[in-house]
């Protein structure tokens, strides 16, 4: 137990989420008697919410900022029915109709950034009108009609890696992806350790590395597998290809740069934030523009796989993408969040969802079971913040019998005692 | 005054916070009718007693009786305290600023019958109440369309429906302006002629020797002493001895300054109140900071050291109306931070945990939040360069944490201290401002602080410290400008400053420098 503890455990809240998954992924494996894992569902549950996952991405910067952005799904709608309109009338190649769709995304953010940011409307307004805004922006612009869209756009959306070179009996360019994929996370975990190593940094043990490192890769190409073996002419979707990329940049713009720190800074302590020389307007009008950007993305997306921009798509997205953001570790009084949590929070979602369905439980009960999975995640995040934070993995760890997550709990925050009487009254009235 | 009856009796009263004893065996004995005076240093437990009193600490909380008219007290609340007729007025006024004057006097002591407000009878009252303390104007004005000195009369106005007996006021004056204050004193002095019996808070000594009967002064959590002002003959030098007598408690380490040349100046600084339009928050403020040099920044709370160095830092607070700042004699405008750090200015905050640290940061990332950079090839911030230099301040200023990677919530004050100097350290500022540096922080911490800002001396900087605590800057300084009421009173070098003449620039204007 306490080796599986130093396994998962470190420092990172994120392998906690991760576990959580995995057990659900394997609950949902052995329920439904195998057809969670099989490549055709995996490749179908990717398809089907990589768009909120997508938004995800960019909620989770907008959160982290102290913010909210409840105008997605109307900004994906909005952006969607232009281009396949534009693309219908002006007969626009694809490429350039992807590139419209996110120039309007940017021009819905310089607005909308510019009502946040500079003119000091809290979030939640300006995007509640801008909901409002831009899903009457679509049914007026289409007409409260579907527009098809060409059969290239629909790439982006519901396309597959093609198949090249030798016929492998797989799909070779998956593989290949997988196999740089896995070499990938191997080379960097092993450059970061030596670094700290070289640094007198604290580092795991070696055989927790090892472990570790082992357990990803095998997961890796597992996934692999999968979603080189499905239905003929299908493969690794390309809507995963476009997540995956921007997980990368988003990642690292988050937690390497200058402008990923100062996020962090202004959602943690605004006045704090100004006074180190951050521009807090500026963070926030890029934080809120960035996020209409990537609805645009979102929006093509999905218009890609469904084939066509409809009145009513989007609805409800935001909800969906802001459940996965608070899942994954996010507060709601901003500063805390990480890109990949929230991928992972969107994925419990998401495979919550696909079991559920593949078990035959209805609409109704899956909404009802969505909600208590959210109310408890956030409920856990909070109620470790007071108990000064024990690691998700010790709380799971003694949920199952074992001697007790104490070696993970943090120290409370404490009073300090040497407080003066001033500030001690200040506190107090 | 001496056969007057007794109407409040405080008897030996302590009260603990955790850790702090902030009073201990306090006594004060207040005679009917008369305005009795609490003076004492900031912290030294002047709220804290009539918090006491007025029940916002309740009975059970402290040790030690409350005779009031004869009786002991048991307040459980506010409520409590108010039906036995004490109302207290705070620092901070509790007024609604969308409510009427007449909804403020009445709010939480409606007319009503059944449950339904009288406002007839309301109007008749609270014409009647704004009458009696110099109110003309339309009861239905809302309270944020007049003015904090008519404020504090509405407040006043709303202390008198409540049939008060003992009127506590707590820095009554501290917002008003010279006229708004002499109206309050006129006022409080009518009020006694009709019974009232007012207890006073204030900083200001030249208000407090002119309207007080009797002054009781409290020291460290103490009551040192009751004067009488008229048989005592007191004047501002006594009142001062009282508040400041006593030894120097902290030790400072060795330092012989190496004083340059000028390093930084501003001229004519002068500054707006954030919100109130015709108050002056700096009042065309001179002063400099040389090479190597230390230098103090002394007045009471609310004086505006805080305003004037924030405002000069990167103009970050309230309304910069004129002045110049020069570093190295030539001029530097700084109308944002960033402007100000380039110009190599940091400011350590006097609130360390709202406006100075992020809470859930860790030490490195706090290390470097302002210097970002410094350790930023491209666009990528440097993990490693940030490790090595968070590990190199926490190793220089000693800072107990088990590793750089350890939360700031989790440290102690002093060394979230340290961490927030060594965040402004590695910006590698020429003049740093230091605003309260040792608050809540303990006694061995500040020496290592004291030491961490005179190595900084040594290194050719200049430092400018605010502090509240007079031994503290007089033991750190090597010059001390005094602040009164935004304006530099007086400048005082290190070898002619003593509390005494330092207090008393930082509570009387110089005649010259008030307008």
């Amino acid at each position: 137990m306490d080796a599986l503890k130093k396994l998962f455990g470190g420092n990172t809240r994120q392998f906690g989420m991760i576990f959580a998954l995995v057990a659900l992924i394997v609950l949902f494996q052995i329920l439904t008697g195998g057809l969670t894992l099989t490549p055709d569902n995996v490749i179908n549950l990717f398809n089907g919410n990589s768009y909120i996952l997508i938004l995800a991405i960019g909620m989770v910067l907008v959160i982290i900022a102290g913010h909210i952005d409840l105008s997605v799904g109307s900004v994906a709608a909005s952006v969607g029915i232009i281009v396949a309109i534009t693309m219908r009338d002006w007969h626009l190649p694809s490429g350039v109709g992807i590139l419209l769709g996110l120039i309007i995304g940017a021009v819905i953010g310089v607005w909308q950034g510019f009502w946040v940011a500079y003119v000091g409307i809290p979030a939640f307004i300006v995007t509640l009108a801008g909901m409002l805004l831009f899903r009457g922006l679509n049914q007026f612009i289409g007409q409260s009609n579907t527009v098809p869209v060409p059969k290239d756009f629909t790439y982006i959306g519901a396309g597959y890696l093609p198949e090249i070179g030798p016929d492998t009996g797989y799909n070779n360019l998956t593989l290949l992806l997988g196999l740089i994929g896995a070499a990938a996370v191997v080379y960097f975990q092993l450059r970061a350790r030596r670094e700290a190593k070289a640094l007198g940094a604290e580092v795991p043990d070696q055989w927790v590395t090892v472990t570790r490192l082992v357990l990803i890769v095998a997961a890796i190409l597992y996934a692999t597998y999968l979603f080189a073996t499905g239905r003929p002419g299908t493969s690794f979707p390309i809507p995963g290809i476009i997540l995956g990329v921007l997980v990368l940049i988003y990642g690292f713009v988050s937690s390497k740069t200058i402008i990923g720190r100062h996020i962090y800074a202004v959602g943690g302590n605004r006045h704090a934030a100004e006074l180190s020389g951050v521009q807090s307007k500026k963070v926030n009008f890029l934080v809120m523009m960035n996020m209409a950007v990537l609805a645009a993305l979102a929006g093509m997306v999905f218009v890609g796989r469904s084939t066509a921009s409809g009145p009513f798509d989007g609805t409800g997205w935001e909800l969906d993408a802001i459940a996965a953001v608070f899942i994954g570790g996010a507060a709601v009084t901003g500063g805390v969040g990480t890109v990949i949590g929230s991928i992972v929070g969107g994925l419990v979602m998401a495979v919550l969802n696909n079991g559920l369905q593949l078990l035959g439980v209805g609409a109704d009960l899956t909404q009802m079971i969505k909600g208590i999975v959210l109310l408890l995640a956030v409920a856990f995040d909070v109620y470790s913040k007071i108990q000064g934070r024990p690691s998700i993995v010790g709380l799971l760890m003694r949920g199952i019998g074992g001697n007790g997550g104490n070696g993970n709990r943090g120290v409370p925050a404490q009073p300090d005692e040497t407080t003066k009487t001033t500030e001690v009254l200040a506190r107090e009235s | 005054m001496a056969d007057q009856p007794v109407i409040l009796q405080m008897q030996s009263i302590t009260k603990e916070f955790p850790g702090v004893k902030a009073l201990s065996n306090v006594s004060l004995s207040v005679k009917a009718g008369e305005i009795h005076a609490i003076c004492g240093e900031n912290g030294a437990g002047k709220s804290t007693l009539m918090k006491v009193l007025s029940g916002v600490y309740p009975h059970g909380s402290y040790s030690g009786d409350i005779v009031y008219q004869g009786e002991i007290q048991e307040f459980k609340d506010i409520r409590a305290s108010e039906h036995a007729g004490i109302v207290i007025i705070h620092q901070e006024l509790a007024l609604i600023p969308e409510l009427s004057i007449m909804e403020n006097i009445f709010l939480g002591n409606e007319p009503a019958k059944r449950g339904v407000i009288d406002w007839k009878e309301a109007r008749r009252r609270s014409i009647d109440l704004m009458a009696r303390v110099g109110l003309s104007e339309d009861p239905d004005t809302p309270v944020k369309d007049i003015g904090v000195g008519k404020q504090q009369l509405v407040e006043i106005a709303k202390a008198l429906n409540k049939s008060v007996r003992l009127l506590i006021l707590d820095e009554p004056t501290a917002a008003l302006n010279e006229s708004d204050s002499q109206h309050l004193l006129d006022l409080i002095r009518g009020l006694k002629g009709r019974g009232i019996t007012s207890i006073i808070i204030s900083h200001k000594l030249n208000e407090i020797e002119q309207i007080a009967d009797s002054i009781t002064i409290i020291r460290d959590g103490k009551s040192i002493e009751t004067l009488d002002v008229k048989a005592d003959g007191v004047d501002e030098d006594r009142i001062i001895k009282g508040m400041v007598g006593r030894a120097l408690e902290s030790r400072f380490p060795d330092h012989t300054p190496k004083i340059g040349e000028v390093l930084f100046e501003a001229r004519n600084w002068t500054v707006q109140h954030p919100t109130v339009p015709d108050r002056l928050v700096c009042k065309h403020s001179d002063f400099f900071v040389r090479k190597g040099e230390i230098v103090g920044f002394a007045g009471l709370m609310g004086a505006g050291r805080t305003e004037l160095a924030r405002s000069i830092f990167g103009h970050s607070y309230g309304k910069f109306l004129e002045g110049q700042t020069f570093m190295h004699g030539r001029e530097v405008k700084m109308h944002t931070v960033p402007q100000a750090i380039d110009a190599g200015l940091g400011y350590v905050t006097e609130d360390r945990k709202t406006l100075g640290l992020n809470l859930l940061d860790d030490i490195k990332s706090t290390t470097v939040a302002a210097a970002l950079k410094k350790i930023t090839k491209g666009l990528v911030v440097d993990m490693n360069r940030e490790y090595q230099v968070a590990e190199e301040y926490r190793r220089s200023l000693r800072t107990k944490a088990p590793n750089v990677d350890e939360g700031v919530s989790k440290l102690s004050g002093g060394n979230q201290q340290k961490v927030v100097l060594a965040k402004w350290m590695f910006t590698d500022p020429e003049l740093l401002i230091l605003d309260e540096p040792t608050r809540g922080i303990d006694v061995g911490a500040k020496y290592e602080i004291y030491g961490i800002i005179q190595r900084l001396a040594s290194q050719g900087k200049g430092v400018i410290v605010i502090s509240s605590e007079l031994p503290e800057l007089l033991g750190l300084s090597d010059r001390i400008y005094t602040i009164f009421e935004g304006a530099i009173t007086g400048v005082l070098d290190k070898d002619e400053a003593t509390q005494e003449n330092l207090m008393k620039l930082m509570t009387q204007a110089r005649k010259n420098a008030a307008a």
